[in-house]
Formats: C-alpha cells, sequence, structure tokens
C-alpha cells in the first residue's frame, strides 16, 4: 500500500553495459553538429519500401486483391466464350475492365482501410511527432498501390495474353497497361478521404460498400452496352466508368466519348477527394485519440 | 515554473496583460515551455492556464491519475494540438516546425504499430527521418533489442515491443525525449527493464519528459515532479519534496462528529466521510487521535495506517479546492483513487 518510500534498486551491471552509448549519445548532443542535410529521396524510398513490404506480408490484403480480378476475369473474360464484343474479344475487352476493377480495389483499400486502421491506432500521431516529411506518407502509401496495380495488371495481361489470345500491337499493350496503372491515382485519392473520415473499423466496409455497386453501375464486370439502361445513365456519374472508357479507348472498344472529358473528370474528382482529405485531416488536428 | 512552490501560486497569479508571456520567452537552456496553455477539449477544459519549464538535462515526470492532463501537456508541448489560449514553444521555437521536431523524440500510447515490418525495418524508417540519427547497433543496444531486428513487430512481447518504440523515439538522438506514459500495460520485470534503459539515458544527460501515474516510476526516473490533478498543477518539486508533502498518516474510525469539526482538528490535512466512517489524513497523527478522543469520547473502530498516494491525492486536492467545491473534488477523486490504488497495488 505505502509505495512511497520505495525505490527501485539501480542495477550497475546494466548500467555499465549501456555506458558506451550513453557516453556516445551526450557527446553527440553536445558537440553543435553541422547541419546535416538529410536525404528526402532516402525517407521517400524507405517509406515505400515499408509500405509495400507490410502490405506484401498481410495476406487478408494481398489474397482478395489479387484473387477477386483474375477469378472473375478467368470466369468472365475466357471461360465464356461471347466471341467478339465491341469490335475486340471479350477476353481483351475485359482485360481492360477487370484490370479497372483490380487498381479500383488496390488504391481504394491500400489506402482507406491503411489510413482508417493507422489514423486510429495512433500510429499517424507518432509518425506526425516526428520530422518525417508530410507528404512522405502518401508518397509511400501511393507507390505502394502504384506497385500492387501494376501487379495485378501484369497478372491479367499474363492471363489474358496466355489462356485468353489475346492479340494485340505491343505499343497497344503497353498503353493499356500504363493507362490502367494511372487509374490508381484517382482512387488513391478516394482512399485517402475515406481513410481520413471513417473509423479504423468502418473504412474497410465503407470501401467495400462503395467499390463493388461503382465496379458494377460503370461497366467493370458486365460491360457497359448490357447494362440495363438506369445503371448506364448512373454510370455517367461515376468515377471508375470514365476510368474503364479511357482503358477501353486505348483498345478501340469504348462508347467513343471524348477521352478528354473523361480525363477532365477523373482530375477533377481527384481534387475533389484530396480537399475532402485535407478536411478530415484538419478535424483530426484538433481532436484527441484514444 | 520551476521556482514556484506549489500549485497555489500557479492558479492564483493570474496573467496581467500578457505580460508573462513576452516577459520569460526560453530563458537560457529552456528547451520547452508552456505559457499560460490551456486546452479545451469542448466543454472538457484538459489543461488549465498551465505554465511549464523544462531546461536542457532536466528530467520531469508528469504525475498525477487518468485525465489529469498529462497527455495533452505532451501534445501541447509537441506541437501536435494546438493550445486554445496561452502559448506552447520547443527550443524556442513553435514546437510544429520541422527544425523543432528534428530535435525531439517521443514515445507516444500507440494502440498498435504497424505489426508486419521488422525491427530493424521500423527503426530504419524513422531514422531516416533525422539529420543526425544514431547508428543502428547503438540504437538496438539502447533499447535491448539485441537479437530481435529481424523479428516482426507482431511476434515480439509487450515489453519487446515498448522498447521498440522506446527505440523510435532515441533513433533520432534527440535533445528532449517525450515519453507518455512509458510502462503503462507492462509487468514488473518489462517495467524495469525499460527504467534501466531510460535511466541510462538520463545518465547521459539526455533531457527527458515523461508522463506516470505511478508514484514509483517517478521518484525512480525524475529530477523534478509535477503533480497534475484536472488541467492544474497541484505541486511540484524534487521526489524528496513531494514525498514530504505527501508523507503522513491515515486515521480512520467511526465517529458522530461533523465534517466542520473534524476538519479544525490540529494537523488535520484532509477529511473524507463515508456514513459514520471517518478518514482523516494528518502529518501527525498523535496529536490529531488525542483530540479526537477528547471531541468524541463515543468514536469507536480506531485505526492508524501509512498513507499511500491516493491519500496524498487527497490531501493536495482538497487543500487546495475551495471549500464549496469540496464534495465535488472527493466524488471525482475516488476515480482517480482507484484507478491508482490499481497501479499501486
Amino acid at each position: 500500500m505505502n509505495t512511497l518510500a520505495t525505490k527501485a534498486d539501480p542495477s550497475p551491471t546494466k548500467a555499465a553495459t549501456t555506458a558506451t552509448t550513453a557516453t556516445t549519445a551526450a557527446t553527440t548532443a553536445a558537440t553543435a553538429t553541422p547541419p546535416r542535410r538529410r536525404s528526402l529521396a532516402r525517407i521517400y524510398w524507405l517509406e515505400a519500401k515499408a509500405e509495400a513490404l507490410k502490405a506484401m506480408r498481410l495476406p487478408a490484403f494481398v489474397l482478395p486483391l489479387f484473387a477477386f480480378p483474375v477469378m472473375f476475369y478467368l470466369l468472365f473474360g475466357i471461360a465464356m466464350q461471347y466471341g467478339a464484343f465491341g469490335g475486340v474479344s471479350m477476353a481483351e475487352y475485359m482485360l481492360a475492365t477487370y484490370g479497372a476493377f483490380g487498381v479500383m480495389n488496390a488504391a481504394l483499400f491500400g489506402f482507406g482501410a491503411g489510413v482508417a486502421g493507422e489514423r486510429g491506432q495512433g500510429w499517424l500521431l507518432l509518425k506526425r511527432a516526428t520530422p518525417m516529411p508530410p507528404l512522405a506518407l502518401f508518397v509511400g502509401k501511393l507507390a505502394m498501390s502504384l506497385l500492387f496495380s501494376a501487379g495485378v495488371i501484369a497478372l491479367l495481361f499474363a492471363l489474358g495474353l496466355g489462356p485468353g489470345h489475346v492479340r494485340a500491337p505491343a505499343a497497344t499493350l503497353a498503353e493499356l497497361a500504363a493507362v490502367l496503372v494511372a487509374g490508381a491515382l484517382p482512387f488513391a485519392a478516394m482512399g485517402l478521404a475515406i481513410g481520413y473520415w471513417a473509423g479504423p473499423n468502418s473504412a474497410p466496409v465503407l470501401c467495400n460498400l462503395l467499390s463493388l455497386p461503382i465496379a458494377f453501375a460503370s461497366g467493370l464486370w458486365i460491360p457497359y452496352p448490357l447494362l440495363p439502361a438506369f445503371l448506364r445513365q448512373i454510370a455517367h456519374g461515376l468515377p471508375a466508368y470514365h476510368y474503364a472508357q479511357l482503358a477501353l479507348g486505348v483498345i478501340g472498344a469504348g462508347n467513343h466519348e471524348p477521352a478528354v472529358w473523361s480525363l477532365l473528370y477523373l482530375v477533377g474528382f481527384t481534387a475533389v477527394m484530396l480537399l475532402l482529405a485535407r478536411l478530415g485531416y484538419l478535424r483530426d488536428e484538433g481532436r484527441t485519440y484514444g | 515554473m520551476s521556482a514556484k512552490d506549489s500549485g497555489g501560486a500557479a492558479r492564483g497569479g493570474r496573467r496581467e496583460g500578457g505580460s508573462g508571456r513576452s516577459g520569460r520567452s526560453g530563458g537560457r537552456g529552456v528547451v520547452a515551455e508552456l505559457d499560460w496553455a490551456s486546452k479545451s477539449f469542448g466543454k472538457v477544459k484538459a489543461v488549465s492556464e498551465l505554465d511549464f519549464e523544462m531546461r536542457a538535462g532536466e528530467v520531469v515526470a508528469l504525475l498525477g491519475p487518468n485525465g489529469a492532463g498529462k497527455t495533452t501537456t505532451v501534445r501541447l508541448l509537441m506541437g501536435l494540438i494546438r493550445p486554445s489560449a496561452g502559448s506552447a514553444r520547443l527550443f524556442g521555437m513553435d514546437p510544429a516546425r520541422t527544425e523543432a521536431r528534428m530535435r525531439v523524440g517521443a514515445m507516444l500510447q500507440v494502440s498498435k504499430v504497424p505489426e508486419t515490418l521488422k525491427v530493424r525495418e521500423h527503426i530504419e524508417l524513422f531514422s531516416s527521418y533525422y539529420p543526425h540519427p544514431l547508428p543502428m547497433a547503438e540504437v538496438v543496444e539502447a533499447a535491448g533489442l539485441g537479437g530481435l531486428e529481424g523479428r516482426l513487430f507482431g511476434k515480439l512481447s509487450g515489453g519487446q515491443r515498448q522498447r521498440v518504440l522506446f527505440a523510435l523515439a532515441l533513433c533520432g538522438d534527440p535533445d528532449l525525449l517525450f515519453l507518455d506514459e512509458p510502462s503503462a500495460g507492462l509487468d514488473v520485470e518489462s517495467r524495469r527493464s525499460l527504467w534501466e534503459r531510460i535511466g541510462a539515458r538520463k545518465r547521459a544527460g539526455g533531457t527527458v519528459l515523461l508522463t506516470t501515474h505511478n508514484l514509483e516510476e517517478a521518484d525512480f526516473l525524475a529530477d523534478r515532479i509535477v503533480l497534475l490533478d484536472r488541467g492544474h498543477v497541484l505541486a511540484e518539486g524534487s521526489p524528496d519534496q513531494i514525498k514530504a508533502r505527501v508523507a503522513g498518516r491515515t486515521v480512520r474510525c467511526r465517529t458522530s462528529l461533523a465534517a466542520a469539526e473534524l476538519e479544525r482538528l490540529p494537523g488535520v490535512r484532509a477529511v473524507r466521510r463515508d456514513g459514520d466512517l471517518v478518514e482523516l489524513f494528518a502529518a501527525e497523527p498523535e496529536r490529531l487521535v488525542a483530540a479526537l478522543l477528547a471531541a468524541d469520547p463515543a468514536l469507536f473502530g480506531l485505526e492508524v495506517r501509512g498513507a499511500g498516494l491516493e491519500e496524498a491525492f487527497l490531501a493536495l486536492t482538497c487543500g487546495l479546492a475551495p471549500a464549496g467545491h469540496r464534495q465535488a473534488v472527493d466524488a471525482n477523486d475516488q476515480q482517480a483513487i482507484d484507478a491508482l490504488d490499481k497501479e499501486v497495488a
């Protein structure tokens, strides 16, 4: 009960072992060391590496990310033989749409669930307490999202070019892959907004609730021309639709709307999402954790 | 506020036309200061007109029960939250500036750390943020993580996890180390091990601000203890001074005497009453017991025992609270005391 007077006994052996460390630390602190610049490139690189390793070692994140687009593409794009569609084979058409689906999920979940989780657990606060450049976190997560997007696309392309018998000029395929991977940007922004507004438990649920209907109504699962009329109306207001149209445009299978409008739409969407994320971040600053 | 002897001064001395603010901006060797800083979250005032200063080489413990404002104080000093009134400065600058953060390391209360990174990867990343990081081997040694560098964070024990957080605070070789509840949730052995690490930092001349609700921890590690309660400074001084202030005995008995009469008895610092069961906190119990028996010959169940931290808090809180608020203070204190009881036990 009365603990006022008890004092822990400092262990002399331990003190001796840490003495070297102690002296070095003291010297470094005492001498006025000339200002040395830290390497921003190295911070960004390590941040990206940490994000990638962190996600890669998390089967609950990686498996669905690769399994769903691959499974759907194998079933609907390759196994079922519809013949030609929109001037290209179904396997080629769906390479674009399921590619878009895979990238959208990689970016949305990587950012949405990742940021919300780390924010809710106080981890982001600890990082904010360090001199970490504020952009490093986003650069790291974005690099991770792009990496995973590229992984999904590579896998789908291997299936498309192999069992799917997709045949197209190399330049076209390269352009398609580039457009698909770049599509990670607007959805990363959307994930970031979700991450700053949703709680750690609700964020993954919210990502699912948003991504599945958006993907369906945008024609990522079933080609746009086959959608019911009312969904085709809605599609034009959805980011995934414009994204898919940009990708389909590369292989000449889209709705032949001006690509610049889709591009403008996506740029605007990204800006709005970043603004929302910024507001969420500011809201966070005035609040306590835990 | 190092010279002020108690919270009475801190609470009594109101700001006069803001002269206190400009008159004392960063004296020599001052590394961190709060200048009449307050912080409210909605209606709750977490910290109230806190005037606080830390000098290089000092190890200061913010001691207080849950909800005392310790974490808020640390976050104000680190620029993680902005004061509602007053100001916070680190090394004479805005604590949110990167230049200030480069000289600071922090161990905050984090409920979860990314588990799929290895210890080495965590340290490497955090080290990269600082211009003069310590070599990896030195960080690992100082935090007692030898042999665990290749282990995933998720595979570590509670004590090891806490030491990784300590390593992350240390890796930038900071001039000032913030440790918010460093030993919360640790078993006795892990706690001792962490204390030794912090003690080594102290012997090396490091400046440390730690928060704790464990007097033993504050006593073991700190040169100076600041006792906080509900956002106010109750007392401040060396661990010995704090212990002297709180030294005393608890006298328990069942009596019909009114609280007002009990308070007038010699040497009574605090009264806690539950029906006819009364607890008195006093520096010299002998005189009190004599007076008590004289005042109420019918009293029974007399008991005198050593006072723990909870009595100390009660005494200090009651000593400062206005008489009208005493009841509320007591009720509030009980929660704090319950929390403390668990900690002390």
